[in-house]
């Protein structure tokens, strides 16, 4: 493989982790728990959609094939999409998507840190700018971690109950591809299983603080760099891409 | 059952060395909370760079009927205005 297609597979895989993410939170809307938590949700949303046009274009660019941002997210099937599977998981109850939140977002947290100081400036750009909104994820994240964890029997145990669940999809995160070699070594990408000791150090003290206990799993799910998926996947792009494919073309 | 969070109110300074203004409510159940929602409704589209937040239980406000009282008597004051005084000829500065 090219060194520009290993450069154009990690953009996309960027922008595809942003984009499902983003649709995720965005289905929030209109059912948060309350008016100001709808809102923040939506909030959330947004940036991850914003981040995905902004890493999709550039994956378009390196492509070279005369495709647009529009296209790479409406126009392709799901075995082409490369986002981890953790994104793809229904919204489930507010604890599942607050958990969720809270591992893709100390992930993120760190990944961007580091894509900030891409040589890939392009790359750097765009991680600088989604740092500082990641750095609100996490805060927002955090801070429900500690009230529902720490909040009533309930809310501990549901929130318990969902990183129980979702731990077995946080392994994917730290998979580095052989493809991706070429470009950590560049200084383009991310050496993702560097991240691990820090990210784990990070999650378990929040969620010691919240009075969660580290899930003992050790299983994980894989599969995503292949575009292999859960069963959800395909239903989130029938909803994504109804438009496009019952109206080739169709513009605002 | 009162399901609602503690009211909060929510004052923004548009930029550095402006003052804070009302900008109005949200709910909460602690600072931080309050903090984080009044950034995500009230400053969305760019109108922030510092946010108070206030326990609304901690707001004295003045009585409407009260209002005779505390604001009519300065109807017939106009000399309480900068304006009311004649400016000196050759005064630059104001």
């Amino acid at each position: 493989m090219t060194k520009q297609k290993a450069r154009y597979h990690y953009t996309l895989r960027l922008g595809d982790h942003a984009l499902i993410q983003g649709h995720r939170l965005s289905e929030w809307c209109s059912k948060g728990p309350f008016l100001e938590e709808d809102l923040a949700l939506t909030n959330l949303a947004l940036d991850n959609i914003g981040r995905a046009q902004a890493f999709l274009k550039y994956a378009a660019e390196l492509e070279g094939r005369d495709r647009t941002e529009d296209d790479l997210a409406y126009k392709r099937d799901e075995r082409q999409f490369y986002n981890f599977l953790i994104t793809e998981l229904p919204i489930g109850d507010f604890s599942f998507t607050i958990a969720k939140q809270l591992l893709i977002s100390v992930y993120e947290y760190l990944l961007f840190t580091e894509l900030s100081k891409s040589s890939d400036e392009t790359i750097a750009g765009i991680s600088a700018k989604t740092l500082k909104e990641v750095k609100y994820h996490l805060t927002h994240a955090r801070d429900w971690c500690y009230r529902l964890g720490k909040g009533t029997e309930v809310s501990h145990t549901k929130l318990q109950n969902s990183f129980n669940e979702l731990w077995m999809y946080t392994g994917e995160m730290f998979e580095v591809y052989e493809e991706d070699e070429c470009l950590i070594s560049e200084g383009i990408a991310c050496d993702a299983s560097s991240l691990k000791p820090k990210w784990m150090e990070m999650v378990q003290t929040i969620l010691m603080d919240s009075n969660i206990t580290i899930p003992n799993v050790d299983y994980m799910q894989t599969g995503s760099n292949k575009g292999i998926h859960t069963e959800y996947l395909g239903h989130l792009l029938s909803e994504v891409q109804y438009l496009q494919r019952a109206y080739p073309d169709a513009k605002w | 059952m009162d399901t609602q969070l503690d009211l909060w109110e929510v004052f923004i300074q548009s930029k550095s060395g402006n003052h804070h203004t009302h900008a109005g409510s949200v709910h909460a159940s602690d600072k931080q909370m309050a903090l984080q929602n009044a950034r995500d409704i009230y400053t969305r589209r760019n109108e922030g760079s510092s946010i108070w937040v206030v326990p609304t239980k901690y707001i004295t406000a003045s009585n409407s009927e009260d209002a005779d009282m505390l604001f009519d008597p300065a109807f017939d004051k106009i000399y309480r205005h900068p304006t009311f005084y004649i400016m000196p000829e050759g005064a630059k500065q104001i």
